[in-house]
């Protein structure tokens, strides 16, 4: 779970080939060493193709030595609350890239679930 | 710059039609040019707001087909897409056409056809605008509305029959609109026993999926008086955008393209928030009224659910907000949408509202494309 560090110090999950102020990236970051705090959540009932339903999402914030980084993603449990503290699991296939109407081929389909702590 | 004037409008029915895009928006077109008394073959300009008929329908080049339908050629032709904001961009490309004397007469038409998809279908059409790291975790426009909500009722302490209240007022709007696709009032119970769509946030929190079109015609303002005796300015129009990533901006219940096309949009028109007498926003969910109230200064931040508890959005409020019924109750044919807000300020300005009629000089839309990647604010004053 890679985030860009850039050149004025902002970080971004995911990363970008500039920055918020157009300074190019110069370090990454491993999210996954990291806890995260819950910002707000919500379970979507009713979901598009290819995704499991009911899905749990979250926008979650590490701190990043003092650096404040979101994140948006998949919640292993609809059980959380504003402020709870998650950490990133691996997941093979978010989403199954065969069934929505983006080309399976135009990205990547596996990333990190959020588990609370 | 030439001021620019609108001299007719038009919307069909909104809702499950059997037209497919090219009728809808062959429909609206020649309504339109009827409305405004003017042949076909003086269009200048012709645009087409439209978010994704390749992707709905698999046709594409819908604006020569329009021109052909309307029998406009050799008009020059244009589709505008800015996702559900393509009506608002149509818009400024109109009111740029006309402003910079390129074009002495625009016609300006929106539509979308939705309804023969299912609504997961149609739903990840729209999905599809979202970044990679969103679309792959199933993100939609919904939810993306249910995470905005719960941070917004958090962190204000806002009550969640508030929401209800905008779902309440604008299905009871658009019972007084003939061309809306719900013509039903709610109660604030119906809307809280809802089925739960994206938490908190329930069915009737929710704009349904629409088919659609609606249709503006441009010309300077020093010509309009040669065909209508009544028109509207469009004294002030300007569009912004935000980040792509939804979850990267400052604050997730503000949209910082709602603040700065608004900002400049009142500038462009030497206006303020107290000077509007009606708004037409864009309710996609119901928790996108709140942020729009707030992030067009009508409300200071966190407050502008007070304004839904206490009537003040209400057709008889000191504000009425989507008199149409909104994108909630009116319907939400994508690249219809912005041109349809334009329509329902059209009517009140020039007093062709009927029941719903504010009796308003001075009217502004927003039309909010993505979670406010991109939004087009304009303003627009009887003539």
């Amino acid at each position: 779970m890679e985030a860009y560090r850039y050149a004025d110090g902002t970080i971004t999950y995911p990363g970008h080939p500039v920055g918020p102020d157009g300074s190019e990236p110069v370090a990454t970051i491993d999210l996954r060493e990291y806890i995260a705090e819950v910002l707000t959540w919500t379970t979507a009932s009713v979901s598009p193709p290819g995704v499991r339903e009911p899905n749990h999402l979250a926008i979650v914030e590490f701190d990043v030595d003092g650096t404040p980084v979101r994140a948006i993603g998949q919640l292993t449990t609809g059980d959380v609350a504003i402020g709870d503290e998650v950490r990133p699991v691996y997941c093979d296939q978010l989403r199954d890239p065969s069934a929505g109407i983006r080309e399976a081929d135009s990205q990547e389909w596996d990333g990190y679930r959020f588990k609370p702590v | 710059m030439t001021e620019v004037a609108v001299i007719g409008a038009s919307m069909t029915q909104f809702g499950e039609r059997d037209a497919w895009i090219r009728g809808l928006l062959a429909e609206a077109g020649r309504a339109c040019l009827d409305d405004a008394g003017v042949n076909s073959d003086e269009v200048e300009h012709l645009y087409v707001a439209n978010m994704a008929s390749g992707e709905f329908e698999g046709r594409t080049g819908i604006q020569n087909a329009l021109v052909s339908d309307l029998a406009a050629t050799p008009a020059y032709t244009q589709r505008v897409d800015q996702t559900s904001a393509s009506g608002g961009a149509g818009i400024y490309a109109a009111w740029q056409s006309v402003a910079s004397g390129a074009a002495d007469l625009t016609l300006l038409v929106g539509g979308e056809k939705m309804t023969h998809r299912t609504t997961g279908e149609s739903t990840d059409v729209i999905a599809t605008l979202t970044h990679p790291v969103e679309y792959k975790h199933g993100v939609t426009l919904p939810s993306f509305a249910g995470l905005a909500a719960r941070l917004y009722l958090d962190r204000y302490n806002a009550p969640r029959e508030s929401l209800a209240e905008v779902a309440v007022k604008n299905h009871a709007n658009g019972a007084l609109n003939p061309h809306a696709q719900f013509q039903r009032e709610i109660d604030v119970e119906t809307a809280l026993d809802s089925p739960m769509v994206a938490d908190p946030l329930r069915l009737y929190d929710f704009c349904p999926v629409t088919d659609g079109a609606a249709a503006l015609l441009f010309c300077p303002v020093d010509r309009a008086r040669a065909y209508a005796d009544r028109f509207a300015v469009v004294s002030g129009v300007a569009g912004a955008t935000d980040t792509h990533v939804v979850h990267e901006r400052a604050d997730p219940t503000t949209m910082g393209a709602v603040v700065d096309s608004g900002e400049a949009a009142f500038e462009m028109a030497g206006r303020d928030p107290a000077d509007v007498d009606v708004a037409e926003l864009h309710d996609m969910f119901t928790i996108l009224e709140f942020l729009q109230l707030e992030g067009l200064g009508f409300a200071a931040p966190g407050e502008a659910w007070r304004m839904a508890t206490e009537g003040r959005t209400a057709l008889d409020g000191d504000l009425p907000v989507n008199p149409s019924g909104g994108l909630k109750s009116k319907g939400h044919p994508l690249g219809a949408t912005g041109v349809a807000q334009a329509y329902e300020l059209y009517v009140q300005l020039v007093g062709d509202a009927g029941e719903r009629s504010v009796g308003a000089d001075v009217g502004l839309a927003c039309n909010v494309g993505g979670f406010g990647n991109c939004v087009t604010t304009t303003v627009m004053e009887a003539g």
